[in-house]
Order: C-alpha cells, then sequence, then structure tokens
C-alpha cells in the first residue's frame, strides 16, 4: 500500500514539474492529479499547496470551486444524465431517477458503497440532438429511456459481476 | 522564408481521391457509431477489392479508388450517423454498420441510391437525395459551418487547400494592425458569444494599450445548455478558430493566445490541440509567422466545470489558476486582463467568422446580415420541433422561417406534428428569455430581440408546444443559474435562491399574488444590480415569461391551477361539462372515488377526495377532464 | 469654473482631487454611500452591490470599482438603486443567522447600521435556517460562517496585507462560505493570530475570541493574588469605547476602572518593554561591534514571530532572542512578585491587557510555562474585553477619579511607550544604543527620531553613528515582511536592524483595539496620540527607568547577562504547518 502511495505522490510531483511548480497552473495539475487518485484527497491537496507555494484554503477553494473536482474518492463508473435544456425537455428527469433508484442512491448520495458507480447531473454535452443522453465514463449513450438507461447499468453490473 | 500556402493546397489536391466518403464522426455521430461504421465500410470496400485510403498522408503515394474520411459535425445529430457520397453527393442518414455492405454493393460500385437510407422530409414525405435537397439544410445560410461535415477536421492541409490560412497570411504579411481592426469594424462583426458587442472595436481598444506581452483568448466555454455551435465549429473546422486568433492576434499585436475550452467536450479539445500541433509543425504558430516577423502560440487549458468562467473577467481568473469569480468592469481586459495584460477575448463562432471575412472582404459579410448585426448568425434549435439541430442563418431571419420552415414546425411530446402546438420559443439560454407567438415575425438580430427582452446570446433556440408549463421553464433555467453563480455578489448568490424558492412555492401552490409582486421586484433588482453578466441576465426566463405568461402564473397563485397540466401539484383535474358524455369510465378508473356520477349524466370531481393522479384524464376518450 | 476636473453629483460638482474611486469622491461631497465589501487598503471587490450609483450614458455601476472621470454626472439615490440596496440587506438578512442581543459584534454591526438607516424594516425572503458549526478552535478569533456576508475584507486582508491567506472561500454560489482549507480551523493553520480578519469583519462572523470568564473566576476567587498589565497602545485605544480621548487622564480612570474590577495590583507592561531595550538593545550593540548574525530582527511581535517561523525558518538566528515585553513581565513577576506580594506562585494569578489577539497565543507556547503547568502569564483579555468588563461591572468610566501604577513594576519611559507604533521599539532602541555605541548622552531635543516614523509599509532608513551607517527597515503588514525577507534570502538587500509589526500601524491598530473600520483615520489619530504620550513623560530613555535599574541592581546584574538569558530571553523553532 505504501508504495502504491509513494508511487502515486511521485506522479503528483512529476505534474507539479511539469508545470513548472507554476501556481497559476493550478487547475490543470489538479485536473490531472485528479486523474491519478480519481479524486483529491487531503494530504495530496496539502503536499500541491505546499509544493505551489499557494495558500491551502486557496487550493481547496479552487478545487470546491469547479464542479469536475471531487474531494471524495468516485466511482469506477462516471455516470452521467445531462440535464441540459434539450435533454431537460425530452424527460432526462426521469432517467436520472430510474439509475438513481436502482443504485440505490439518493439526493446527498450519489457514489455507492462498493465505489463502483458515482452519478452526476451535467448541464449539456452539447449532444442536443439525441436527447437525452447519457455519458459512462466516455462513452455517450443517446435517446435515453429510463429502461434503457437501466439496461447500460445492468449491462455494467454484469460485466463486473463477471470479472 | 514564407510558407507557400498554394503548393501545400496544389499538392493535397493532387494526392486526393475524387471518390470519396465522408463519415460524420462529431460527438454525436460516434456516440450513434459512427467508428464502428467506418471500420465496416473499410473493411467491406476492401472486401469488394476496392483500395482504399483512410489517411491521405500516408506513406505510400499511389492514388487508391476511394477516400474514406473523417469529418466535423454537420448539426443534424439526430439523423446520425451520417454519410456523404463524392462526387455524386449522396447524403445518408442513420446509417448502420449493417448498412455498409449495401452502400458498397450499390452505391459505391453500382452508382445507385440507396432510398431507406435517405432523408425524409417530414413535411412532404419525399426522399431528399443530397445535403442540400433537404430543406433543413437547403433554407440556411452555411457560411462558418460551411466546411463542417465535409473536410477532415484532422487534416491541415484539406483546410489550406480551401483557401485556410491565406487569410492570416495576408494579415501577417501585408496589413498593419490597424488596417485589420478597420476591416473588422467595416465588415459589422459583432461577437457572437452573447452581448453582440463590435469585435474590430474590441480590438481596435486593445491595440492602444501597449504591452511586452498581450493575450489572445478563445472563449470555447460554451456553457449554455442547449447549444452546441463552438463545439460543432472546433470539431469540424479547428483551423478556422485558430486562423481567426492569429488575425486577432497581429491585429492587437498579441504574443500568447489561450483556447479555454469546456472540458465537457473532449472530442473537441482533442481536435484542437492536434490542430495547434499541425499549425506549429508547417511554423503557423510559433516564432516568425510567415516569415514576417509576427511570434505566436496557443495553449490550450480544458474548464473545470464552472459556467460562469464564461464570463470574460472569471474566464481569466480561471486561467490564472483562481476561482472563476467575476470582477467589475472597467478595468476591461482591453486594458488590464490576463495576467494583467491587454487582452482580447472572442468567441469561437466569432474568431471562425474572422477568416471568411479576411478572405472574402467586409462588404461581402456585412451583406450577409441586417443592418445593424452583420453576417450569419448559428442556433442551436431544439426542443418541440421536428428538426433539431445547428442552423446558420443571415442575421434578420424570423423566428418562424427557423421553427417552421428550416425546423419543420412543432411538434409533441412524442414527436408528432402539432400544427397548432406552438407556445413559445426560448432564446439565449439561461440568460435569453421567452418570445410567443406574436414574435414570430420579429428579423432576429442583436438589437431588435433586445427590444423584447431577450438576447440572442449564445444562440440557444428552444421551441415548446402548449403542454408546457412556462412557470416551469422559468423554474429550469433559474435553477440553472441559482447552480452555477459564483457567489460573489449578493444579488446574484441570494436572488437566485430567492426567486427559485418563489418559483417551487408558485408551482406547488404555496404562494399568493403578493409572491408575483415581491418576485417581479427582486427579478428586477437583481437585473439592474448584479456585479457580472450572469447575474444581470439571471433573471431574463423569469421577467419575460411574468410579461408574456403572466396569465400562467396568474393560474398558478390565484386559481391554483397549472394551465399547462405540469405542475402536480396544481393538478386537480375538473370535468368539462361541454365535453362529458357520462360514459363513467373515469369514475370507474378513480382510485379513490373521487368522481360522482351516473351514465349518461355529467360527471364531477370532489376535490376533497382527489389525488391529483391524472388516471381520469388519461382515460377519458373525449377530453373531457381538464 | 470649468467642469472638466469636477464630477456632478446629484447635480453638485465635486472636484476630482485623486479620489481613487466614485465612492470616495461621493463621501467626501457629504453623501453617505453604504458598502460592506469596501476597504481602501484593499483590492476592488464589488460583491456587496450597496454602493451601486447611475451614471449617465453607462448605467447602474458600483462607486467603489469605477474611476471618476471629469465630466461624469451621477445620481445616488435613484429609486431604482434605492429598491437594489434595499433588495440586497434584505437578502443578506434572510441569510444571515440574526442573533442580535447575543451577537458579539452587537453595537458595531454595519449590516444593522444599514438596515436600520436604509429603513429595512421586514424581511420578505425565506430565511436560512440551517446552520454550520462555528470555528472554536483559535485562541485568538471566533468564526461563524452564518453570519458572514461574503464581502471577503478578511480573505482579502489575509492575503493581500499580511501575504498569508489562512483563509478563503470554499464551494460556489448559495453553498460559498469562507473557511481555512477541509473546514479545519483557522487555529491550525498558518494563521498567525493578528485578529485583523476579525477587526475588518462588519458583521459578527469574524470576533475576538473573548476570555473573560477565566479572569473573572479568578478575581472572584479569595485565594488568588491577580495582577494585571498593560501594553502601550491600549492606554491610547481604551477612551475610544467611552468616549474619550486618550491622555493621562483616560490612563488614570483605566488604572482606577482595574481596581475597581478587583485586580490586586495594576502594573504597565512599558516597564517590560523599556527591560526589552536594555536586553535587545544590547543584543544589537553586541552583534554589531562582535560580528553577530546581522541584521537582527526584533522579537516582541509574536504575529511575526509565528510568520518566520513558518515561512523563513532559515532566518531565525537572524532574531532577536529577547522575549517580548508581555513575556519579560510575566518572567519577572513570577520570580519577584512572591517574595514582594507574599504569595506563593501558584496562587499568582498574571492578566494582560493587550491590544493583541496573537498574545492570546503567545502565552500558550510551551516554551512560556515558568514551572510546568503554570504559564509566566495566566490570561489574555483585549481591550474590547477590557471594556466589556468595564461596562458589565456597572462602572462609571467617565467619571472615574483617576489613579496612579502600582510600583515598581508600573515605573515607565516614553520610549517604552512608542512600542505601540510602527518604527517605536527602532526609536526606543536607537535611544539605547546610540548612547551606549558613542557613550554621549542623547541632547533631549534630538531623541525625537524623525527618520524612523511614518506610515509606509516598508520605511528604510539610514542613521550615521559617528560614523557608522545604521541601515534599518521598518516593516509592518506581514507581506512587507515576505519581501524583506525575500530579499535578504537572495541577497539583494543589506540591513543591520529590522522591526517588524504584524498589524499595519503597529500595535495601536492591534486586532484587540476597539472597532472602528475607518482604518486610516484610526492609524493617524492614535499614531498621534502615542507620540504625544512619549512626548509628556519625565524621562524618554528605557535605560533612565529607575525600575529598570532597580531589577538590574537586585536580580539581572547586567543585560544578556547570565540571568537575563535565563529570565528574559528565549529560542524559537521551525513551525510546519
Amino acid at each position: 500500500m505504501t508504495g502504491q502511495t509513494d508511487a502515486k505522490l511521485e506522479q503528483v510531483c512529476k505534474i507539479i514539474e511539469k508545470h513548472h511548480s507554476d501556481g497559476s497552473k493550478l487547475i490543470p495539475i489538479l485536473q490531472e492529479i485528479q486523474e491519478v487518485y480519481r479524486y483529491l484527497p487531503e494530504e495530496v491537496i496539502d503536499f500541491t499547496a505546499r509544493k505551489l507555494k499557494v495558500p491551502a484554503a486557496q487550493v481547496y477553494g479552487v478545487a470546491t470551486f469547479y464542479s469536475h473536482f471531487a474531494l471524495t474518492p468516485k466511482g469506477k463508473y462516471l455516470v452521467k444524465v445531462c440535464n441540459g435544456t434539450a435533454c431537460h425537455v425530452k424527460k432526462s428527469i426521469p432517467v436520472l431517477n430510474a439509475i438513481v433508484e436502482k443504485l440505490k442512491l439518493s439526493e446527498g448520495k450519489m457514489t455507492t458503497d462498493d465505489l463502483l458507480f458515482t452519478v452526476e447531473t451535467v448541464s449539456c454535452l452539447g449532444a442536443c440532438g439525441l436527447a437525452p443522453v447519457l455519458v459512462i465514463n466516455e462513452d455517450v449513450h443517446g435517446m435515453m429511456t429510463p429502461t434503457k438507461a437501466v439496461a447500460e447499468i445492468d449491462k455494467i453490473l454484469a460485466q463486473e459481476a463477471a470479472k | 522564408m514564407t510558407l507557400d500556402l498554394k503548393k501545400i493546397a496544389e499538392s493535397y489536391r493532387a494526392k486526393v481521391e475524387d471518390r470519396r466518403v465522408i463519415v460524420c464522426a462529431g460527438t454525436a455521430c460516434v456516440a450513434n457509431g459512427a467508428l464502428k461504421l467506418i471500420d465496416a465500410l473499410k473493411a467491406e470496400i476492401e472486401k469488394a477489392g476496392i483500395s482504399v485510403r483512410v489517411d491521405v498522408h500516408e506513406e505510400n503515394k499511389t492514388k487508391k479508388d476511394m477516400y474514406l474520411s473523417k469529418s466535423g459535425c454537420h448539426g443534424f445529430c439526430q439523423q446520425g450517423p451520417l454519410v456523404t457520397i463524392l462526387p455524386e453527393d449522396i447524403f445518408y442518414v442513420r446509417v448502420k454498420p449493417e448498412d455498409a455492405a449495401e452502400i458498397v454493393e450499390k452505391t459505391l460500385k453500382n452508382h445507385q441510391i440507396i432510398d431507406r437510407l435517405l432523408f425524409i422530409e417530414p413535411a412532404d414525405g419525399k426522399h431528399a437525395k443530397s445535403h442540400d435537397d433537404i430543406v433543413f439544410y437547403k433554407r440556411q445560410k452555411r457560411v462558418s459551418l460551411k466546411e463542417s461535415g465535409y473536410i477532415c477536421p484532422e487534416d491541415i492541409e484539406e483546410y489550406i487547400s480551401e483557401g485556410g490560412y491565406e487569410g492570416a497570411k495576408k494579415a501577417i504579411t501585408s496589413m498593419t494592425p490597424d488596417e485589420i481592426c478597420k476591416l473588422m469594424l467595416d465588415s459589422g462583426l459583432r461577437g457572437r458569444g452573447g452581448a453582440g458587442f463590435p469585435t474590430g472595436k474590441k480590438w481596435q481598444f486593445t491595440l492602444v494599450n501597449k504591452s511586452d506581452v498581450k493575450y489572445v483568448v478563445c472563449n470555447a466555454d460554451e456553457g449554455d445548455p442547449g447549444a452546441f455551435m463552438d463545439r460543432s465549429v472546433m470539431e469540424g473546422n479547428p483551423h478556422a478558430v485558430i486562423e481567426g486568433m492569429l488575425i486577432a492576434a497581429k491585429a492587437i499585436e498579441a504574443t500568447n493566445g489561450y483556447i479555454y475550452c469546456r472540458a465537457e467536450y473532449p472530442l473537441a479539445v482533442k481536435r484542437v490541440r492536434k490542430a495547434i500541433e499541425d499549425a506549429r509543425s508547417l511554423g503557423i504558430l510559433g516564432k516568425n509567422v510567415f516569415g514576417a516577423g509576427l511570434s505566436f502560440d496557443i495553449e490550450v487549458m480544458e474548464g473545470a466545470g464552472a459556467f460562469v468562467c464564461g464570463e470574460e473577467t472569471a474566464l481569466i481568473h480561471s486561467i490564472e489558476g483562481q476561482r472563476g469569480m467575476p470582477t467589475p468592469k472597467p478595468p476591461f481586459p482591453a486594458k488590464s486582463g490576463l495576467f494583467g495584460k491587454p487582452t482580447v477575448i472572442n468567441n469561437v463562432e466569432t474568431l471562425a467568422c474572422v477568416p471568411l471575412i479576411m478572405r472574402n472582404g467586409a462588404e461581402w459579410f456585412k451583406k450577409l446580415g441586417s443592418p445593424t448585426s452583420a453576417g450569419t448568425k448559428t442556433f442551436a434549435l431544439t426542443g418541440h420541433v421536428a428538426n433539431t439541430g445547428l442552423v446558420e442563418v443571415p442575421f434578420g431571419t424570423t423566428l418562424r422561417e427557423i421553427i417552421f420552415n428550416i425546423g419543420g414546425g412543432v411538434t409533441d411530446d412524442q414527436g408528432k406534428p402539432m400544427p397548432d402546438g406552438f407556445k413559445a420559443v426560448q432564446i439565449g439560454g439561461p440568460s435569453g428569455a421567452c418570445l410567443t407567438p406574436e414574435h414570430l415575425d420579429i428579423p432576429i438580430d442583436f438589437d431588435t430581440v433586445k427590444a423584447y427582452g431577450a438576447i440572442v446570446g449564445s444562440g440557444g433556440l428552444v421551441v415548446m408546444n402548449k403542454t408546457t408549463c412556462m412557470v416551469a421553464v422559468a423554474r429550469f433555467f433559474m435553477q440553472f443559474t441559482q447552480s452555477e453563480s459564483c457567489g460573489k455578489c449578493v444579488l446574484c448568490r441570494e436572488g437566485t435562491k430567492q426567486m427559485l424558492a418563489m418559483l417551487d412555492d408558485i408551482m406547488r401552490g404555496d404562494a399568493d399574488e403578493e409572491t408575483l409582486v415581491k418576485l417581479e421586484e427582486l427579478a428586477l433588482a437583481v437585473s439592474q444590480g448584479s456585479l457580472c453578466g450572469l447575474g444581470k441576465t439571471a433573471p431574463n426566463p423569469v421577467l419575460s415569461t411574468l410579461k408574456y405568461f403572466r396569465h400562467e402564473y396568474e393560474a398558478h397563485v390565484i386559481k391554483k391551477k397549472c394551465p399547462a397540466g405540469q405542475c402536480k401539484a396544481l393538478c386537480a383535474p375538473e370535468i368539462d361539462p361541454a365535453k362529458c358524455k357520462g360514459c363513467t369510465l373515469c369514475a370507474k378508473k378513480c382510485p379513490v372515488n373521487a368522481i360522482e356520477g351516473a351514465p349518461g349524466k355529467i360527471h364531477k370531481i370532489d376535490s376533497e377526495k382527489c389525488i391529483k393522479c391524472g388516471v381520469c384524464k388519461e382515460t377519458c376518450k373525449f377530453g373531457a377532464v381538464i | 469654473m470649468t467642469t472638466d476636473k469636477f464630477v456632478l453629483v446629484n447635480g453638485q460638482e465635486v472636484p476630482i482631487e485623486g479620489e481613487k474611486n466614485l465612492l470616495e469622491l461621493i463621501r467626501k461631497a457629504g453623501i453617505e454611500i453604504p458598502t460592506l465589501c469596501y476597504h481602501p487598503k484593499l483590492s476592488v471587490y464589488g460583491a456587496c452591490r450597496l454602493c451601486v450609483v447611475e451614471i449617465e450614458g453607462r448605467g447602474i455601476q458600483t462607486s467603489c470599482s469605477t474611476e471618476p472621470e471629469p465630466g461624469m454626472k451621477i445620481k445616488t439615490h435613484t429609486p431604482a438603486l434605492r429598491n437594489i440596496r434595499k433588495v440586497a440587506v434584505e437578502l443578506f438578512l434572510a441569510n444571515h443567522k440574526v442573533e442580535c442581543p447575543t451577537c458579539d459584534q452587537m453595537g458595531n454591526c454595519k449590516l444593522e447600521e444599514i438596515a436600520r438607516k436604509l429603513g429595512v424594516n421586514e424581511v420578505r425572503f425565506k430565511k436560512k435556517k440551517d446552520f454550520r458549526p462555528a470555528d472554536t478552535g483559535s485562541v485568538a478569533i471566533y468564526r461563524d460562517p452564518d453570519k458572514c456576508v461574503l464581502c471577503g475584507q478578511c480573505v482579502r486582508y489575509c492575503k493581500e496585507i499580511h501575504g498569508i491567506g489562512a483563509i478563503d472561500f470554499a464551494f460556489r454560489g448559495k453553498d460559498t462560505y469562507v473557511t481555512p482549507a477541509f473546514d479545519r480551523s483557522v487555529g491550525d493553520g498558518e494563521c498567525v493570530n493578528c485578529g485583523q480578519c476579525a477587526a475588518v469583519c462588519p458583521v459578527g462572523a469574524i470576533v475576538v475570541k473573548k476570555h473573560i470568564s477565566p479572569v473573572q473566576k479568578a478575581l472572584d476567587d479569595k485565594t488568588k493574588t491577580v495582577v494585571v498589565h498593560m501594553a502601550p497602545a491600549v492606554r491610547i485605544g481604551i477612551g475610544e469605547e467611552f468616549g474619550l480621548v486618550a491622555g493621562p487622564e483616560t490612563t488614570g480612570k483605566m488604572v482606577a476602572a482595574l481596581r475597581k474590577l478587583g485586580f490586586d495590583k495594576v502594573y504597565d507592561t512599558v516597564y517590560a518593554a523599556d527591560l526589552t531595550i536594555m536586553e535587545e538593545g544590547t543584543e544589537f550593540v553586541n552583534r554589531l561591534t562582535k560580528g553577530g548574525v546581522l541584521p537582527q530582527f526584533t522579537s516582541c511581535c509574536p504575529g511575526w514571530i509565528k510568520f518566520i517561523e513558518e515561512y523563513y525558518p532559515e532566518l531565525l538566528p537572524n532574531l532577536s532572542s529577547c522575549k517580548s515585553p508581555q513575556q519579560m513581565m510575566g518572567a519577572v513577576m513570577r520570580e519577584l512578585l512572591p517574595e514582594q506580594l507574599g504569595v506563593k506562585n501558584e496562587d499568582l494569578f498574571v492578566v494582560s491587557v493587550m491590544p493583541c489577539t496573537a498574545k492570546k497565543f503567545e502565552i500558550r507556547r510551551p516554551e512560556f510555562e515558568y514551572t510546568k503547568g503554570k504559564r509566566d502569564t495566566d490570561e489574555v483579555i483585549t481591550v474590547q474585553e477590557l471594556a466589556r468588563m468595564i461596562k458589565g461591572s456597572g462602572i462609571d468610566f467617565a467619571n472615574l477619579k483617576p489613579e496612579e501604577f502600582d510600583m515598581p513594576l508600573g515605573d515607565k519611559t516614553g520610549a517604552g511607550v512608542i512600542f505601540g507604533v510602527t518604527g517605536g521599539v527602532t526609536e526606543a532602541a536607537l535611544r539605547f544604543a546610540v548612547e551606549k555605541v558613542t557613550g554621549k548622552v542623547i541632547d533631549a531635543k534630538d531623541l525625537d527620531y524623525k527618520a524612523v516614523r511614518g506610515s509606509e509599509g516598508l520605511l528604510e532608513a539610514t542613521l550615521d553613528v559617528e560614523g557608522t551607517k545604521l541601515r534599518i527597515a521598518i516593516v509592518h503588514g506581514l507581506s512587507n515582511a515576505h519581501t524583506v525577507c525575500k530579499e535578504l534570502l537572495n541577497g539583494e538587500v543589506k540591513y543591520d536592524f529590522i522591526e517588524v509589526m504584524t498589524c499595519p500601524g503597529g500595535c495601536i491598530n492591534g486586532g484587540g483595539q476597539p472597532i472602528d473600520f475607518n482604518q486610516a483615520a484610526k492609524i493617524e489619530r492614535r499614531t498621534k496620540q502615542i507620540y504625544e504620550a512619549d512626548k509628556n513623560m519625565p524621562r524618554r530613555k528605557s535605560q533612565d527607568n529607575p525600575a529598570v535599574i532597580a531589577t538590574y541592581e537586585k536580580l539581572l546584574k547586567e543585560p544578556c547577562g547570565e540571568k537575563s538569558h535565563h529570565l528574559l530571553h528565549t529560542h524559537y523553532y521551525k513551525r510546519n504547518f
């Protein structure tokens, strides 16, 4: 475990070095760190703040301002339900509700306990012609219905169970 | 040494095949399986013994039988994946990998058209053979979107072969900054990102502020839900944006460029990055561009999820590594922008217009639009409309033309035509307003719509049919701005929260007429007093619906009824005595026995017992339950 | 008269005389414009929207962010502006934990004042119901985010004036609040406890942490002998709480009030300031003449001490090893008073009254334990707390008959008094060191070292002492300390002596002083008063303080000697945060 932690921290150091410890590159730095950990752990934020000579409160302020940054671990599968205008008028909320219900999530809790899924809403993915749209990690699924959405989740659950 | 663009164009044309199959590889088409389709097509073509090129720059210089290429977004995503076959210009829609064999056999080998893959006009049921036969495209004026959907966005040479970078070369090698600014001013180009500020003027203001470092920033943080024209340009024609930035750089004497792109657009980011690399390797970006002494390079930064970063001062702070909180203007970025240096911030669509103006002249551009708003504008047409997609039309086009002719008319929830169904169109996204049937014939340009309390904004057009509750629409947008408010100024932070709470009260039946007075007063204060554009325009959806659909609000607060039947809490059904036939069906289906009435007699709903489940309404064959 | 140098405010011509913004210009014209987020020393923020005005041709703008331009026509109280202000105040109040009668800021609350002036008599919006826990983990300040109006003055002050940034905004939109990283307590981070965030907070969201109870408990405990001493700047500030001007009269009333509160002995920290000069001055002369590490930094400001320990540990050898006057006072008291007063140390309760919140932190530093578990100083109360104790005990301060300090630890000189203002420690040290180096007595008329007086955040002075050039820097506001430290480390500058005070203006503007939102005016006023106090002192050089002389004779023998080293000097350590 420690070895893994060190390896990750080394990656963080490399990221910071790549950006020349430049505080103005904080956002890309955090984006890249989040790719390493899939979220921004407290000790890594503190570490980064010290390295960049930026107050930790400021880094925390940036990390909590932008919706892409997560301070708690996200699931292996990030399920984004688009609720842009086009998707909303084409009933994206029932799609969201179906997924939330399927995964037994609730408003304050959008990541499953097994860290398999995190469900989020996003405002417009720019694929309005396919509304309503669902994105699971990188894969875009268009013209969703609650039934189709649950089927996609089931597919992943089956894959995972097979592992 | 000056780069010889003509030579690059010639060599490109010499090596590319006339026979060409273009598959749309925009975000939506990829989501619909475009990449699998390409693989299938390639396999089938090769199986048929036809030699095919998939990369025009591959080592083998011998001519192939055909060229299978990818394009950017056509803006007609609901019909994807889209395939164009040249030189016949056949346009296939909703093509599946399973169709590949048939396309190769019939169309590519035997020049036959497969009718079932053609687009069918919703209006008359006729098949349209090519792109330009489709009313949706025919009635548009595609200028900035012309090349998207045709050229390969990952091939700089093809862009050059279409005349690309000639404008930048001209600007950089033979024009002064003043001349370029003046050309833009003469063209009448105004910012496409929302406010419509004259681009030439913006550049002039930045040019006069001398500094060793200046920035050109491309605002590609297209955050309006329901708008995706910038994504389409970046995916389909990224070099046009880079060329626009180069021209801007020369005009304001800039040294560095940034493209601030939404991270929700990974494909756009990828294509833009590739385009920058390619431009750099040709010497179009970097030191001493076109041998004329200009040094300019571009960095791409991905947003991290904050709509407010579309506001220019917030965007600047975001690039600087800070919270995206706007600061008061003045000072304007032209004077003190990114890292305190003079900065020009232009939107993607605006920048994509710049090379066209360079190429075709200011007069050409000016003639395209309306007297006060030159050129064309791309709208993202969505909602209850037959053809959803990107619509580029000259400024001055009417909403009627866009919605009923290009868009093919209003539909119901299931997408079926609803001829008298038009209720409203929301223009300009969360900062915009709802317009009504009486506004269908006003010419759409920056100034006209403003007079009606709306804005062109980034160009979202959401069509709404008669089943839409306008209070719910206002609430949808308020929910959005509330969650995207940066939280800095009190009017926007607390004001949007309170407006949302009031709209919720109205929809729940917990409001009275006093609420409407309060809502209006609050909306006015927020729109007049907020710090930035987001706050100032946040009340627009409320103010415009209060203005044009006040009766709906009044119905909610006085009669406690939602006329559109959307607000669950207010949907106490009633029976229209004129329509009720006394069939008893509703009374039988009612789960709580709230409906009284004997066969043949007019039925009545006991509102005390009714649980507003809506079963009676669904059951009634005569539309008597309202 | 031409109009090109005027702004027309409500039809009245107001000349432009270098005002940075319209707000200052409008106020100069005698028109009151409310604001919660504007601070003339900080960057423009523009968040409270209360200072909006209508500018012809430009519409509604915040006056704090708009530069006056000749010919501008502005209106300050149109119906639209009144509506914006009223709505804004209602929105603030709807989102505010309204508990005015028990709120620490009661009486000083700007939100309350503005609401009253604008005639906001109802809040028509939904009121906030869910509250966050307050941050009680700091010994210097208390933070209640639910009272916060997000004006950002604290955030900007900490970042811009001090270059620290211990607190910042987190989250966004309606969820925005001010906090250290990860909701940790501000007491656990890089905060230097200066309390300026509380001084600028217009509402009760950040206030000085109060330690009245333990002091009151000791006063009520008959077995305790409670002694008190107060810092130089306290006598300057205390009158403001009672509408009195600083001066010997007010100082005497304060002594009387302390006795009425039940303190057994009332001493003066200024005695210890004089003692500090003897030690720190000798240390400096030693470094100067014997080739020690230079420049020598002063060490009496606990905010600065924590700052250098955190950010510049490599410069710790430059820091004077002297304890601060408060800590010297405590140590001397623990040494002398048991015998003098016939009391055991565990029954001796030492209270200091300070203009400073960082002093609350200082007494709790582990190295300042006289004996294990018994601190040199038991408790610190600020001027604000003392005023509250006096008011709470029904004492009619204004009509008290002035009384004298207890002796000998109440004896003092003018040199010790000016410790309370920026440049004062340096001036006091010069009055000692120059005599020591030259061996000649300074003429009374030459005692004012004007070169080290001034309001610049980084003041440089070179003094010629019989051919020896002393290069001096006087710094207040820790951003300036960042600058000096970085330049020193880069070898860009050379100094012999550097005085650092955390708070702009020095202790007269400490975080524990009475609240006055006009920083420039209060610094100017109190600076004048403290120099006036020095001028009126019969003795103005620390070395002339009879009590100090007696202390050396009886206890310490010589400055920087073995006993001094044990009692009056300390070590500082690299600190991680």
